[in-house]
């Protein structure tokens, strides 16, 4: 069968240390397209790799704010504009009782910015993805750490860099087909 | 007619000459065909034949539906409800101004154990719905009492009989009067000897002139009179001072003290609402110019009148004649007999009392009770005459009552014939005998000797179960006829509607047995009226009668008259049963019947609104007890457990008693009822019915099973054995102390003068309760109450008039149990003082239609928001049901549809609806409204005309009933309407004013006006 | 190897058992899930609970039916069993998200083994509570017209009542204790893909993962985002029961309107939450073998928050009475009076002893790591938490301002058929939870073990 173009080469590990050193290293050694993946967070490996800024906190910061002002407009809209009536003499614009609804809104709109903004942020959901292709791979949800030079680095040259990460103490180099 | 084979051209006939007796006639005649016959077979053609015709024309079809289906037979052959054929005379001056939406207002009276009261009864398009005092009347002053007004739904009771039965089996009208004719026939030969005819209480002039009729024709015939209540101690009392039945008159607005020997008159008189009207205007305090009245009580049981009494003596009835010797005595009656010593504390008592008499000789009145011994009557004739106060405070006219008699003497008799089997046709129009006469004397079965006995009455009761035949009788909105108020005054009642069930009157009975059977009952009450009237003008005096609702100047005149020698009678003691001495194990008490306050002698059985309605004092509800004071009860070694659910407001687990009289034995709950005199027992009548209805049947428990003709109303050691069982009473309000909280403000007339602002000089009130918030403007209107508790008498026709006007539902006892009733305005009752002797407070709360409302603050959907001119609106389609509003309300006046309560199916009920109130649906919450219909019908009104709504154009309806005036209601923005002067009087304050939820509805303080002799010890 | 974790109470238990490895804690967690075999407790449990449910569905159909009135409640007493339920559910549903998110943000390592399952817990004690203010509503129908939407009437929910305030605060609980637990899942999901043998569960654990794949950046932005969430539902943790203390704080019925509440609202509900936690873990780290991982160390720190947030409850409960003395109001005294010598007097005896008395007895040490102590004390909390709703809402409104309108209430069979109901729909929806889903945050065991191993070199 023809041999097609790889998505990238894939080297194990058995411990985050060795991970973080590995990915430091790629790193160093000038590769920008890597990616290192591990069981549980590993502290500085996103950093390792180049990856530095997340821009998360900024859009919870919107969604927050979204709800507040979205949540107290809703009920002066509605107490004060649309429907006004006295309701046991309180003045239609009775601010305080406004506040649990703006917070509350203020709090919902926020949480769903966060989980929906990560996982935009992430690709996800993504069923497929060539990593997966790896057998060894499934055992990255295990107890192995893997990093990942991709062949659309521009130092990537495949045997090099078979042989770079066999120096960084990869117990096994795996090609990743695309 | 051949047409008349057809049913549908049949009722179209009828339909056309809209005259429903022509088409009884019509249908009668052919009742012999063949064509009818086979009608008799098969119901539903003729129903469909019915609808149709009886749909196009008719706004009733669904009641006629009801009516067919219902009904059987009668009820095809009814005529589709519809105003009567004769012409009737609204009381508005448009007459046939039928403008739909537009309610009719028709004078009639209201008959209630013989005597009549005068009432205006509003009629959309021909549906009677509501009955309202008739102002202009002596007997209502404009006010109704409870019974009046759920008299409506009597109307259209899917209970009443709708058929006539001979033996239990449908029968024909023609059958009947066939029937009947044969037996006068037979009579006829013996002038009558056979021939008994048993009314209640008549004082229907055409009813008397028949009867003489009657009476002429069969000279040996014989008219009996027995009437559940009543018992007609008055008259003989009279007689017994005065040597004729003489009828007596007070005039309390003249009275400065007024003695009652266990007289109810705020609630059990023909002039009751009268004498609650003058009674209170003597005692309405703001001005505190004239001097207050005094009430003296002496009475056994606890009466609505003792709990609005300055003083009360609560002794044995068996000691009230006595007593009412000695005051005799006292106040100057010649009496002989020698006077028993009394206790020391009772010495003082009358020694205040006669010294208050004597200082207002000629400005007090002596009132005996309508169930004591005629020489208590009699007595109190003699007192009046020693004071003087004849001719000034008590008056005599002729008997208002057609041939006054002894009632249980006539029924004895009566009775007494049947045993021997003389009485061999009797002919029963009203009353229910079976049941309400005592068992001792086996009324029903002594029935069967008769060969001939007929039943005229609304229900199917426990007499007609035991007549030959029993004939639907016409309600008083159904029926022409008269009837004389308590001061003798003639309304001629005119009906509102065309007998639902095809009801006949008592006039068409007699007038049958007098041998024209085809006589309608307007033609009989015109004619007389026609022969007592012997100017040209009658027409026009008639219509007049008809507008007004009374035939002016028809009112007895008063007699002098002077007292016989109290010695010629004061010595005739009044026959008691044996007064065995009181044994004591068991221990024996005195007994003490009296109607019930709700369903009087049962008559009223099958009314769902007065069952439901909370007696005054007792705060039960659909069933009778064994009332006695908590030392009674005490010695019997009785109590109460407060249930689970709804206790307090709801169930109370009474102990139940076993009563043995003469050896008949029937068993009921204990109530202890605070202030009742000790070692003897009240027992309501009315109740235990085995033939009511499905409303009234099996409740509570029945005491003429222990009544006897001697011990009418009072009875000698009578047997009460705790029993050990418990049984469930709904009691509406089971708390009776407030608990140091000012929400009945009582206080003297003295205290007053000293200090007009005494009872609203507190704390929470001085510093004015401060907010942030700036208040609401209420320009134009902005509609308040004030109610006095002053004036509350606690007589429950406001409750009745909200429930009757609002279309407020009928609950059960198991809803009342779970604390679920469904009033929108309630008579709270506080007692303060000592249990043997309480004072007692009345305090109607309504919704206090708050400004800053609580309730509508924590309505999530807003389903209760206020109006422009500061209502606590309620809408009923948007409320989900949290019921946070009621928790919220700190006057508990918000009522909660828990389950479907709305009668939603049964068809007759339907037109007794106010079309101007929402039916409510299941789960939303519900409240007093200030009768915001009304509001909006006067509102529209006065905008169509270009002005302010008037100050009492706008009446509430509890306000329209109350007989004292207790209830006003007015623009508080208007400084001259009279709502806002009561609010400014140093009386007014508000409940609970220190929540800050600024009540609309506010109250006037309690004045007590006590002797100072017997207050200070 | 035992670790010496920085502890005030310097005590020496382990948050995690030595001995385990990545692989080890990998394999355990996920084969609750992935084993074939179901074990007998397990059926018999969840039959239980799904009888009860089936109790519950019928009291709601028969209510919807047939009206509330099928409830107790009755005037003055308009709110029964269903409001105390609710609160007491709400009350539960606090500690999942209080141990994943306050506990987080405070880095308590020992939260680890035990938010998982709290969270769940927090999830379906919301939606037990979530059913009563629906079913005891006169109209439950009409239920939607509590949220703002584009209505043909053109009304709108009334946003002055604490009700709407409930329906805000109740759902945004539950929307993101929803968000913060799956967000927990993904990579235990991804694990479970992966470790899953038979085709079916790769598949829906496959698509749950959402094609997790522990990138590193992934993991970056995901702390990042789960940092985020926890700081968001800790301030809503708090706004929660403070906005359900409102429905009663904000009336004026003696009893009710108080300042202390929302805060003595908060505590309670940490108080029955980690009574919760305590009565569901202690079962079943014993029935699945969990020592290891939900050991003494977690059951001791739950006990001593139980006992703090317990004399917080406790100080409450002595102001109320405090203030009904010292404010001098008619009503206030009346009501405090009534609550402990009135009809329902044993009530309030009987919660003071459950929910203040009994758990002193944490003040012992020992006790402290006494699993079937705790558990017995856990559940005299729970039943004391009850009766103190009940206390409040009953017993406040059975006697308020006007004497003549007083009376009595108690539940009938439907309001007992429906607590008894969402019992059984909690334990459905728990076991159903633990046999599907791990109990246990995989991914962040593994920290644990990694940290541990640090620690010990």
């Amino acid at each position: 069968m023809a041999k097609l173009p790889i998505y990238g080469l894939m080297a194990e590990f058995d411990s985050p240390e060795a991970l973080l050193e590995a990915a430091r290293r790629a790193f160093a050694a000038g590769f920008r397209k890597i990616d290192a993946y591990s069981p549980f967070p590993v502290d500085g490996l996103a950093e390792a790799i180049g990856f530095h800024h997340t821009r998360v906190p900024l859009i919870v910061l919107i969604g927050g704010i979204i709800g507040c002002l979205g949540g107290f407009y809703l009920q002066y809209w509605v107490a004060v504009i649309d429907y006004p009536i006295n309701i046991g003499g309180r003045p239609f614009n009775s601010w305080p009782s406004f506040i649990p609804v703006t917070f509350e809104l203020t709090i919902l709109i926020a949480s769903l910015f966060a989980f929906f903004g990560v996982l935009a942020l992430n690709r996800l959901p993504m069923p497929y993805h060539p990593v997966f292709n790896v057998e060894r791979f499934q055992l990255a949800s295990r107890n192995r750490f893997f990093l990942c030079i991709e062949a659309v680095d521009r130092n990537f040259e495949p045997e090099r860099t078979r042989r770079f990460l066999d120096e960084i103490g990869s117990l096994g180099t795996y090609e990743v087909e695309s | 007619m051949s047409n008349g084979m057809d049913p549908a051209g049949l009722l179209g006939i009828a339909q056309q000459s809209a005259g429903g007796r022509e088409y009884w006639r019509s249908l009668e005649e052919l009742a012999g065909t063949e064509a009818f016959k086979d009608l008799i077979g098969n119901h539903l053609p003729r129903h469909a034949a019915a609808f149709t015709s009886a749909m196009d024309r008719r706004e009733f079809l669904t009641l006629m539906g009801a009516s067919l289906a219902l009904a059987g037979i009668s009820g095809c052959l009814s005529p589709a409800p519809a105003p009567p054929d004769e012409k009737i005379v609204p009381y508005v001056n448009q007459p046939e101004a039928l403008v739909p939406g537009k309610p009719l207002y028709f004078a009639t009276a209201i008959p209630v154990e013989g005597y009549g009261r005068g009432v205006l009864v509003e009629s959309h398009m021909g549906r009677p719905t509501k009955v309202e005092g008739n102002p202009q009347h002596p007997a209502s002053l404009g006010a109704t009492d409870a019974v009046t007004q759920a008299s409506v739904l009597e109307l259209y009771d899917p209970d009443r009989s709708r058929v006539i039965t001979n033996a239990g089996r449908v029968a024909t009208w023609d059958a009947f009067f066939s029937a009947l004719n044969v037996e006068l026939e037979s009579q006829r030969v013996t002038q009558g000897a056979g021939l008994r005819i048993l009314t209640e209480t008549v004082t229907s002039p055409t009813l008397a002139a028949q009867l003489q009729e009657i009476l002429r024709i069969f000279p040996k015939a014989k008219w009996h009179q027995f009437d559940g209540g009543g018992g007609d101690y008055a008259h003989q009392g009279a007689r017994m001072a005065f040597g004729q039945p003489f009828e007596t008159l007070y005039r309390l607005e003249e009275a400065d003290v007024i003695v009652s020997l266990d007289a109810d008159f705020l609630l059990r008189s023909p002039a009751s609402l009268r004498y609650a009207r003058e009674f209170i205007n003597r005692r309405r305090i703001p001005g505190g110019s004239d001097e207050a009245n005094r009430l003296y009580m002496i009475e056994s049981t606890f009466s609505l009148t003792g709990s609005n009494a300055d003083h009360r003596l609560a002794i044995a009835p068996s000691a009230i004649p006595q007593l009412a010797r000695t005051l005799a005595a006292r106040v100057g009656v010649q009496i002989s007999a020698e006077q028993p010593a009394i206790s020391p504390a009772q010495e003082k008592w009358l020694g205040a009392l006669v010294k208050d008499l004597q200082a207002h000789r000629g400005r007090s009145a002596i009132m005996p009770g309508e169930y004591q011994p005629a020489i208590v009557h009699a007595l109190a004739h003699a007192m009046n005459d020693a004071l003087g106060n004849i001719g000034k405070t008590v008056f005599y006219t002729d008997p208002v009552a057609v041939n006054p008699t002894n009632h249980a003497e006539s029924f004895r008799e009566l009775v007494r014939d049947l045993e021997e089997n003389a009485a061999q046709v009797l002919i029963i129009l009203g009353g229910n005998p079976a049941y309400t006469a005592p068992a001792e004397l086996d009324f029903a079965g002594h029935l069967v000797t008769s060969n001939f006995n007929v039943h005229l009455s609304l229900y199917e009761d426990e007499t007609s179960a035991v007549c030959h035949w029993h004939i639907p009788q016409a309600h008083y909105l159904e029926s022409w006829s008269d009837v004389r108020a308590y001061d003798g005054t003639v309304t001629i009642m005119q009906p509102l509607i065309a007998p639902l069930y095809g009801g006949r009157t008592a006039h068409e009975i007699l007038a049958a047995v007098a041998g024209q059977a085809e006589r309608a009952s307007y033609e009989i009450v015109h004619d007389y009226w026609r022969g007592q009237n012997k100017a040209k003008n009658f027409d026009a005096a008639w219509r007049t009668a008809l507008h007004d609702g009374f035939i002016a100047g028809s009112a007895l005149s008063p007699r002098n008259v002077k007292a016989k020698p109290a010695t010629s009678f004061e010595t005739s003691e009044p026959k008691r049963a044996s007064t065995g001495a009181a044994t004591k194990n068991p221990p024996s008490l005195e007994v003490i019947y009296r109607p019930d306050p709700s369903i009087i002698d049962g008559r009223f059985a099958n009314n769902g609104w007065l069952q439901e309605l909370p007696k005054p004092l007792t705060k039960l509800t659909w069933d009778n007890a064994v009332l006695m004071s908590p030392a009674t009860a005490t010695r019997l070694g009785l109590t109460y457990r407060v249930g689970g659910t709804g206790g307090e407001h709801g169930t109370i687990y009474a102990d139940v008693v076993e009563l043995e009289y003469d050896g008949r034995r029937t068993r009921g709950p204990a109530w202890i009822v605070a202030g009742h005199a000790d070692d003897c027992v009240t027992i309501h009548l009315g109740y235990g019915r085995r033939r009511a209805g499905r409303v009234g049947t099996n409740l509570g428990f029945n005491a003429n099973i222990l009544r006897t003709l001697d011990t009418l109303w009072h009875g000698a050691s009578i047997a009460v054995r705790k029993t050990g069982a418990q049984y469930a009473l709904a009691c509406t309000q089971f708390h009776h102390l407030m608990e140091g909280r000012d929400l009945v403000r009582a206080g003297t007339i003295e205290q007053y003068r000293k200090n007009p602002k005494f009872l609203i000089e507190r704390e929470s009130e001085k510093e004015a309760p401060g907010t942030l918030y700036p208040g609401y403007k209420y320009d134009g209107y902005a509609w308040g109450m004030s109610i006095d508790v002053n004036a509350c008498i606690g007589c429950n026709a406001c409750v009745a008039a909200c429930h009757a006007e609002n279309n407020g539902p009928v609950v059960g006892k198991q809803e009342v149990l779970r604390g679920r009733e469904m009033h929108w305005i309630r008579i709270d009752r506080y007692h303060r003082g000592e249990p043997s002797n309480p004072e007692t407070y009345h305090q109607p709360v309504p919704c206090m239609q708050c400004e800053n409302a609580p309730c509508e603050l924590v309505c999530p959907v807003g389903a209760t928001t206020h109006s422009q001119d500061g209502l606590n609106d309620m809408v009923y389609n948007r409320c989900v049901g949290t019921r946070y509003c009621s928790n919220n309300c700190p006057y508990k006046v918000r009522r909660f549809n828990f389950f479907l309560y709305s009668d939603f199916k049964t068809e007759s009920l339907k037109p007794l609806r106010n079309p101007d109130v929402t039916v409510r649906s299941r789960g939303v919450m519900e409240k007093c409204t200030y009768c915001v219909q009304r509001i909006n019908q006067a509102k529209i009104a006065a905008e169509k005309e270009d002005r302010v709504v008037r100050d009492g154009e706008i009446e509430p309806a509890c306000q329209q009933a109350c007989p004292t005036r207790a209830i006003i209601f007015g623009n508080i923005n208007d400084p001259q309407s009279r709502v806002t002067q009561l609010k400014t009087q140093p009386l007014s304050y508000g409940l609970l004013t220190e929540l800050n939820t600024r009540p609309r509805t506010t109250y006037q303080a309690k004045l007590r006006n006590p002797n100072p002799e017997i207050e200070n010890g | 190897m035992a670790s010496k974790p920085s502890d005030p109470g310097g005590d020496t238990l382990p948050l995690l058992e030595p001995g385990h490895t990545f692989g080890s804690i990998t394999d355990k967690i996920s084969s609750i899930v992935l084993t074939g075999r179901t074990p007998l407790f397990w059926y018999i449990t969840f039959g239980v609970g799904f009888i009860l449910v089936l109790v519950l569905l019928f009291c709601i159909t028969a209510l919807v039916a047939v009206g509330v009135g099928l409830f107790g409640v009755m005037i003055p007493v308009a709110w029964g069993f269903a409001i105390v339920n609710f609160v007491w559910w709400i009350g539960i549903g606090h500690a999942g998200t209080l141990i994943s998110a306050i506990l987080l943000l405070l880095r308590q390592k020992w939260r680890q083994s035990i938010n998982r399952f709290a969270e769940a817990m927090t999830l379906f004690a919301v939606a037990c509570a979530g059913i009563f203010p629906l079913i005891h509503l006169g109209r439950p129908w009409f239920f939607y017209w509590l949220f703002p939407y584009p209505s043909t009437m053109g009304v709108q929910p009334q946003f002055r009542s604490p009700l709407v305030w409930d329906v805000f605060a109740v759902s945004t609980y539950f929307t993101v204790s929803l968000l913060f637990w799956f967000l927990g899942l993904i990579p235990d999901l991804a694990t479970l893909r992966d470790r899953a043998t038979r085709r079916m569960p790769r598949f829906i654990y496959g698509m749950l993962a959402m094609g997790w794949r522990g990138s590193a950046i992934h993991w970056h932005r995901y702390e990042m985002a789960y940092l985020l969430l926890a700081g968001l539902a800790t301030p809503l943790v708090v706004s929660v029961h403070t906005v359900v203390s409102f429905d009663f704080a904000v009336a004026l019925v003696p009893g009710w309107h108080s300042t202390i509440f929302p805060p003595y609202f908060v505590a309670g509900a940490i108080y029955s939450g980690f009574a919760m936690v305590l009565t569901i873990a202690i079962p079943l780290r014993r029935l699945y073998g969990l020592e290891d991982f939900i050991t003494l160390r977690h059951l001791k720190n739950m006990a001593i928050v139980m006992l703090a947030t317990g004399m917080i409850v406790a100080y409450g409960y002595l102001m109320e009475t405090f203030m009904a003395w010292y404010s001098g109001d008619l009503f206030e005294k009346y009501m405090m009076m009534n609550r402990m010598f009135g009809p329902y007097g044993w009530m309030y005896w009987i919660l003071i002893l459950f929910n203040i008395l009994i758990p002193q007895a944490l003040w012992i040490r020992r006790l402290q790591t006494k699993p079937w102590v705790l558990f017995l004390i856990a559940i005299a909390v729970n039943i004391g938490m009850w009766l103190e709703r009940y206390v409040i809402v009953v017993v406040s409104l059975h006697r308020d301002f006007m004497p003549s309108a007083w009376g009595m209430y108690s539940g009938t069979v439907f309001d007992y058929g429906v607590l008894v109901g969402t019992i059984g729909l909690f334990v459905a929806l728990l076991f159903l939870f633990i046999r599907l889903l791990p109990m246990i945050s995989i991914f962040e065991m593994r920290e644990l073990v990694h940290e541990e191993e640090g620690r010990s070199q």
